[in-house]
């Protein structure tokens, strides 16, 4: 009953399992009508963990370490998110260098899983092709069609984002720096001057890659079609991180959601999360759907009416009015030149916001390790004024990630609420390969080539199922679409 | 190439950090592609689950399994991979013992069940409403793996031949364990492949190890000093119940040992380790002074003693779960 590719069960369904080239578990399930037209798909993730469950009765100064473990592509961004939640619970906030510190190591970060993403994960669907065969679509294939060298460049300025987290935080994977008011450790000069020319160097790479992407993507019209197709896109609310002057921002900020028509919806402090996002439960899904609560939750659907909202590279600058730094800006600019518009609805436009933001990590990153407070020895604010909970926002590399804990008088954990990036996406993520196959699978044709378009919409998000499956409580996440007609689709016993 | 050995890797209950553990040996990954071809590795590769049944059993020189066995589908993958691997490495912490999602052991299915779909404070009026596990569509059957009750190491599932510790395991201890199956020099089976003594051998603040601890403080009320044993501080580190080989990672970012890399060879329980060397040192010289409640009153400054001593360890710990009546 296996074919090349996937399960078919009495002709009528193809099974992609699992899904490959992002950070979890997850498999395909696409069934089809007795014309072979894709009637419906359903993407589930068949695993969770438990955190929010697990971390009750922790200490409080371990939640960076443990939430860590969420996810150890994101690592940094579990990390800070959980100090900054211990900031506020803790009524402190960071010395100035201590926050240029977390600045900095945020960008490193940034920079090894943007690279990654595009090098590892998505980028070789374009690199070596969508429907190159399967042993060559991937980071080998990717090698063989750039050369050598600048293979040795992708593994190189990846391995310098881990290297920045490594100095500034003592481990590359699952840091330790982050502590309520400051960092355990300061920057010495050493660190500063090894960090500076890798960012230098990181800069030019972001460019290089930029390049490429113009180069292999976007003059490349079979792909330049597969990104501007409207049909394969979602009008969907956008969310995340900005600053004073409203510039995408990865470590801090307020949350700025935008409509559809790119109107400014809402802007929030982050401690305000639960008065403008509510999760829903579905009777016949794993998963909770995050959803904006003032427009309401209307099923898998897009549009205006619609609470769904996504996050993540391109969310983030469609709700932004600009990049902080100068080269990223002139990107950014070209973008919504390219496209026309904003906000840009193309999902794979994901691609190009990533590298984007790849640039402008690249520069935040020389800019900060160029600062002089960088160096300062004071690292601490140990004046607490102890909050009974605190919340931490900040942009994962896949999107806005919420910390919410509750803590006792002894400092341990009595609750904790997590909305993670991907969670946020689910909806979005779901919709949009269901609408890939839709757009894609006629007449019961599907070949290797074509079934890997279709899972191109979901790596299009760097999903990690990871940290999806960690909030979740039930035996694994099971998304349900709605049908073209707006029904939904029950799942019952 | 036939001569060229096969490589396997897979994730099962596993937060990512061991794929990146793998990247982050950087460009002695062309020496991997070089020597070996890597036949399973879905963060990178499209390999897809009929691929793997299809090869013939033994057919992978060596499978890196990590993560840690929560579902039967991780358990079938366990199965499948142990059949289809002439070798088969727990790779870090989670296949090794369990890591930070086996604190998960401390509650029942239920409890989570309820705190997930009951009571969290961003659920909307469909809270209450608790998902099915075997579900019909209008279209046909979804099923998902079943969810175990508990989380298991690896080796609690199939035999296992080697480890390899860490959260993730560190450079050394993977560009190593790699050499060793190039030049097909592996030490006996069910070797932990890595070194053997405690990390406060390898630690730079050794020299300061205290005679005695004076207190028990937590991270956040004290600024740790960057050259003193943090035990010397009143902090508790995990170092002398820790196995090495991390090039003392977190100690060098100013954070005590938590415990990642497991116990040393000799010993069987990791957090009963410490407990014991803590109680060695903890205010010796006063304790002839100290009246029962000071002692009291010392002893519960050690806040969360589960999470503080067998963060890693717990689901392959002597007790290892809690039963929920």
């Amino acid at each position: 009953m296996n074919d090349e590719r996937g399960t078919m069960n009495s002709g009528r369904r193809i099974t992609i399992d699992p899904i490959t080239r992002l950070e979890g578990h997850g498999k395909i399930e696409i069934f089809l009508d007795r014309e072979g037209e894709v009637e419906n798909a359903y993407l589930q993730v068949p695993e969770l963990r438990g955190f929010e469950q697990f971390c009750v009765g922790r200490k409080a100064e371990d939640m960076p370490q443990l939430t860590s473990r969420i996810c150890g592509v994101c690592p940094v961004a579990h990390h800070y998110a959980a100090t900054k939640a211990l900031d506020s619970a803790f009524g402190v906030a960071p010395t100035k260098t201590a926050r240029k510190l977390r600045d900095l190591i945020y960008a490193g970060y940034v920079i090894y899983d943007h690279i990654l993403h595009f090098y590892f994960l998505g980028g070789p669907d374009f690199v070596v092709g969508p429907d190159a065969p399967k042993e060559k679509r991937n980071i080998l294939g990717v090698i063989e069609k750039v050369g050598m060298d600048a293979a040795k460049e992708v593994i190189k300025h990846r391995a310098y984002g881990q290297k920045m987290t490594e100095i500034l935080g003592g481990k590359p994977t699952h840091p330790v720096s982050g502590i309520p008011g400051g960092q355990t450790k300061p920057l010495d000069e050493e660190g500063r001057k090894e960090i500076e020319t890798m960012a230098r160097s990181c800069v030019a790479f972001a460019e290089f890659t930029l390049g490429l992407f113009h180069d292999v993507v976007l003059a490349n019209k079979a792909y330049a079609k597969l990104i501007t197709d409207p049909k394969l896109g979602l009008a969907v609310y956008n969310m995340g991180l900005v600053d004073e002057k409203n510039r995408v921002n990865f470590y801090d900020g307020k949350v700025r959601v935008t409509a559809p028509d790119g109107k400014e919806f809402a802007k929030f402090e982050p401690k305000d999360y639960l008065t403008h996002i509510r999760e829903h439960v579905l009777e016949w899904s794993y998963v909770k759907v995050p959803y904006l609560r003032a427009v309401g939750y209307k099923g898998l659907t897009d549009g205006a009416d619609s609470g769904l909202y996504r996050v993540g590279p391109l969310a983030r600058l469609n709700v932004a009015d600009g990049m902080a730094t100068p080269r990223a800006d002139a990107e950014y600019r070209k973008l919504f030149a390219f496209f026309g518009k904003k906000p840009v609805s193309s999902t794979l436009a994901f691609h190009w916001a990533r590298l984007v933001e790849l640039l402008y990590a690249s520069e935040l990153a020389l800019e900060l390790a160029t600062d002089k407070d960088i160096t300062g020895t004071d690292i601490r604010n140990m004046d607490f004024h102890m909050q009974e909970e605190g919340v931490g926002v900040v942009e994962a590399a896949r999107g806005t990630l919420f910390h919410h804990y509750w803590l006792d008088d002894e400092r341990l954990v009595k609750k904790v609420n997590l909305i993670v990036a991907t969670t946020n996406n689910m909806g979005p993520i779901c919709m949009s390969v269901r609408e890939a196959a839709k757009r894609l699978i006629h007449k019961g044709k599907a070949d290797d080539g074509l079934l890997n378009t279709v899972e191109m919409f979901f790596r299009a998000y760097d999903p990690c199922f990871g940290c999806a499956s960690h909030v979740l409580g039930g035996p694994g996440v099971e998304v349900n679409i709605r049908a073209a007609d707006g029904s939904v689709r029950r799942i019952s016993d | 190439m036939a001569d060229k050995l096969k490589f396997g890797f897979y994730w099962a209950g596993s937060c990512g950090g061991c794929e990146i553990a793998v990247l982050d040996i950087n460009e002695k990954i062309l020496e991997v592609v070089d020597k070996a071809d890597i036949v399973l590795w879905p963060v990178a590769l499209d390999t897809k689950k009929a691929d793997v049944e299809r090869l013939p059993d033994k057919y992978l020189d060596a499978c890196f399994f990590n993560g840690s066995v929560r579902n039967s589908e991780q358990r079938e993958y366990a199965e499948l991979l142990r059949r289809k691997s002439k070798l088969l490495f727990a790779f870090g912490s989670c296949a090794h013992h369990g890591c930070i999602p086996g604190l998960a052991n401390l509650y029942g299915r239920k409890q989570v069940f309820e705190t997930a779909y009951h009571s969290e404070p961003s659920l909307d009026e469909s809270k209450g409403v608790e998902p099915k596990t075997r579900s019909a569509v209008p279209e046909g059957e979804l099923t998902l793996p079943k969810f175990f009750d508990r989380v298991f190491p690896l080796d609690r599932v199939v035999p296992v031949d080697y480890y390899l510790p860490g959260c993730p395991p560190p450079v050394p201890v993977i560009s190593a364990a790699l050499d060793a199956v190039f030049a097909g020099q592996l030490p006996a089976r069910g070797t932990v492949l890595a070194p053997t003594l405690a990390l406060c051998n390898d630690c730079a603040r050794n020299a300061t190890y205290p005679k005695k601890m004076p207190d028990i403080k937590r991270t956040w009320e004290t600024a740790a000093d960057t050259g003193k044993c943090f035990l010397e501080q009143g902090i508790i580190c995990m170092g002398p119940a820790t196995r090495s080989g991390c090039k003392t990672r977190c100690i060098n970012g100013n954070w005590p040992c938590t415990g990642c890399m497991g116990p040393v060879p000799e010993v069987k329980d990791q957090g009963a380790k410490m407990i014991s060397a803590l109680a060695a040192i903890l205010a010796l010289d006063e304790e002839q002074k100290l009246s029962e409640s000071d002692v009291n009153k010392l002893m519960a400054k050690v806040k969360d003693p589960v999470g503080t001593f067998y963060m890693y360890g717990l689901a392959s710990a002597t007790v290892n779960t809690r039963t929920q009546r």
